[in-house]
């Protein structure tokens, strides 16, 4: 994985001392709240519900050993034994006090983290392809361009001060695992008669107004990247709305001037740039590569699999994926027990997973969009000592892409702009079909809840989507059915009235039936409900 | 009713105006109805409180209780953690909550 150069490992020790001067003023009277806010927000820290809240970032979900074990000291030094891992495959911490953060930050630092560029109108942490570098079906490794883009985009004076927050993913498959084409910029880096290049599509999002991204230009070559992004982005902060905030996005901006003039902008703003020379020499892209060469994988890595034990085989079959070598595969770390919080892991946690990283996974962790951990590179012959470890620290959930898999954002219970909460009905859910038996059965079902229209728990993308909404004062629960992040993009449509916090569960069990009453033979949730529309969910669910 | 609330500028820990002071427990919360807006510019002048605002409340039980689950939310702790609430052994904070 990429590591720090001088030149890096400057830029964010300085800014550990720029906070701890500003945060020491603060703390003495001599900046306001208006003054100092937006100082912090460039670092991270939130004021929320309970407390301030540090979201870190790890840049396109990719952490090592050493790196985690900091997060884990983190969590019992200054907060309260746990962190959250996050859609945007970040971690925050929920209560953390504002004398402490110069010092979290420093201790960040020696790590090679820092939480730049979590919060704010400018181009957030870079995410990708969780299983980058050990998927079989990618064409190359993403993780470099991600970075590529990472440096391009930290600090970056133009794009400090956004019409709003943007945010870039890079995918490098036709398999979707990383929501690309619901970002302000997706980039999907293709092949085409030989050569690398990179796909662009533009204008996508969740929110209070999802779209799904067209595709601007479906091959840019890979030493124009930088410069193309930056011709996306100058359009953007030359014509994006700065006068109401929810008209700010990208999204909107290429809907309402229309893909085709757009897209004739950027080439215009992407020829003048050409002759500005802004890429980055490619030697650099060279460099960076290096930093994401193979492992030495065994080559001789015993293929076989002792399956005996009943547990064991169902985590395999559920959580583990295949590789891009023989022998290995890549296994995902449930962060969502029955009746647990999704994405929350100890302290404890933390630390078992670094230690499993570093024994059996080249020392790699990935952080997943949908709140769970992967061990990327593992032998066939050590999963089952990985599996009885993470079993015996309550991480052996065998449930990814299940029903029990579910996406919740903190909600009401943590978030100041969440008019529900989430996490009790991501519980309840889990705790309903673990304990009916249903899960198994429905296969890959993903559930998605969101506490607010802002739409951090992805519910526009779920198979079944759910949103909190504040009722008079009471949580009430919107149903959503159809939508999916991956290559099959779609958003998912309301089913109409809500219900109440007792009654969406019992909703979400209801739309499960119709499926195992409607289905066909292979068919997903999300392909039943595709071919017989919604009407007879409605049925169902409203009578 | 009308109460003052904020969070303690060092550590953030949301607090409540007790009528000469702040307080972690929405108990000690007094009315503060027409007052609201002197006291907060005054507080947060002297930093004993960031980002002070008013939220309307009940009196229950003889305690004052926010009107908005948000804000009992806000008052207690999570609801998915109670260990981490300021009430972690109260078998009936629930209630109070929702």
């Amino acid at each position: 994985m990429y590591r720090y150069d001088q030149y890096d490992q400057q830029m964010v020790d300085a800014r550990v001392e720029e906070f701890r001067d500003q945060a020491r003023r603060r703390l003495e009277g001599k900046l306001t709240e208006d003054q100092f806010k937006p100082l912090r927000l460039m670092n991270g820290l939130y004021l929320q519900l309970h407390a301030y809240m540090l979201r870190v970032a790890v840049p396109y979900g990719t952490l090592n050993s050493l790196q985690i074990r900091a997060l884990a000291d983190i969590a019992e030094k200054y907060d309260r034994g746990y962190g959250h891992f996050t859609t945007r495959q970040n971690i925050q911490y929920n209560w953390i006090k504002l004398e402490d953060v110069a010092d979290i930050l420093a201790d960040l630092a020696k790590v090679e983290m820092h939480a730049i560029q979590t919060s704010g109108n400018c181009i957030r942490n870079i995410s990708s392809d969780h299983f980058a570098g050990a998927a079989a079906d990618e064409v190359t490794d993403p993780r470099p361009y991600a970075e590529l883009l990472r440096q391009w985009s930290s600090f970056h004076p133009e794009f400090s001060y956004l019409p709003r927050k943007f945010k870039i993913a890079v995918i490098a498959s036709d398999t979707d695992r990383a929501a690309m084409r619901l970002h302000d910029i997706g980039i999907q880096i293709v092949e085409r008669d030989g050569a690398l290049g990179a796909a662009f599509y533009v204008g996508g999002g969740m929110g209070r107004t999802p779209m799904v991204a067209p595709c601007i230009n479906p091959f840019v070559p890979l030493d124009q990247l930088i410069t193309y992004a930056e011709a996306c982005l100058r359009v953007y902060n030359r014509h994006g709305r700065r006068d109401n905030k929810y008209k700010a996005r990208i999204k909107i901006l290429v809907h309402e001037m229309g893909a085709e003039e757009y897209t004739r902008q950027v080439e215009e703003e992407f020829a003048h740039l050409l002759e500005q020379g802004v890429e980055p020499p490619f030697a650099e892209l060279e460099r960076i590569r290096t930093f994401f060469a193979d492992p030495p994988f065994d080559a001789g890595a015993d293929v076989a699999l002792d399956r005996s034990d009943p547990d064991f085989a169902l985590w395999v079959d559920r959580n583990t994926v295949a590789h891009k070598a023989d022998g290995y595969v890549s296994a995902v770390i449930s962060l969502k027990p029955v009746g647990g919080i999704p994405g929350d892991a100890t302290a404890e946690q933390m630390r078992l997973m670094g230690d499993l990283a570093k024994e059996y996974s080249f020392d790699e962790l990935r952080v997943m969009h949908t709140q769970n951990i992967v061990l990327p590179h593992v032998r066939k012959a050590d999963l089952h000592a990985v599996w009885t470890a993470l079993d015996g620290a309550g991480l052996g959930s065998p449930n990814l892409d299940t029903v029990e898999d579910i996406i919740a954002c903190p909600g009401l219970d943590y978030c100041s702009l969440a008019n529900a909460r989430s996490i009790p009905v991501a519980q309840r859910i889990s705790e309903r079909f673990a304990a009916n038996g249903k899960t198994a059965e429905l296969g890959q079902l993903k559930v998605k809840i969101s506490g607010c229209i802002n739409a951090c728990g992805h519910h526009h993308a779920g198979h079944i989507g759910i949103l909190g909404v504040d009722r008079k004062g009471v949580e009430n629960y919107q149903l959503s059915l159809g939508g999916s992040e991956a290559e099959d993009v779609s958003l998912a449509k309301i089913t109409g009235p809500g219900f109440d916090e007792a009654g969406i569960v019992d909703a979400v069990e209801t739309a499960a039936d119709v499926y195992l009453r409607e289905r066909q033979d292979g068919e997903r949730f999300l392909d039943t409900y595709r071919r017989i529309g919604m009407t007879p969910f409605k049925e169902a669910l409203y009578g | 009713m009308r109460i003052l609330t904020g969070n303690d500028l060092k550590t953030g820990a949301v607090i409540w105006w007790t009528g000469s002071d702040w307080s972690l427990h929405v108990a000690d919360a007094v009315d503060v109805t027409g007052r609201e807006d002197e006291l907060a510019r005054v507080e947060e002048a002297e930093r004993r409180v960031n980002v002070p605002y008013a939220i309307d409340a009940e009196m229950h039980e003889g305690q004052p209780r926010p009107a908005h689950i948000k804000d009992r939310i806000r008052a207690l702790g999570p609801t998915v953690r109670q260990d981490l609430t300021l009430k972690p052994a109260d078998p009936d904070i629930r209630n109070w909550v929702i």
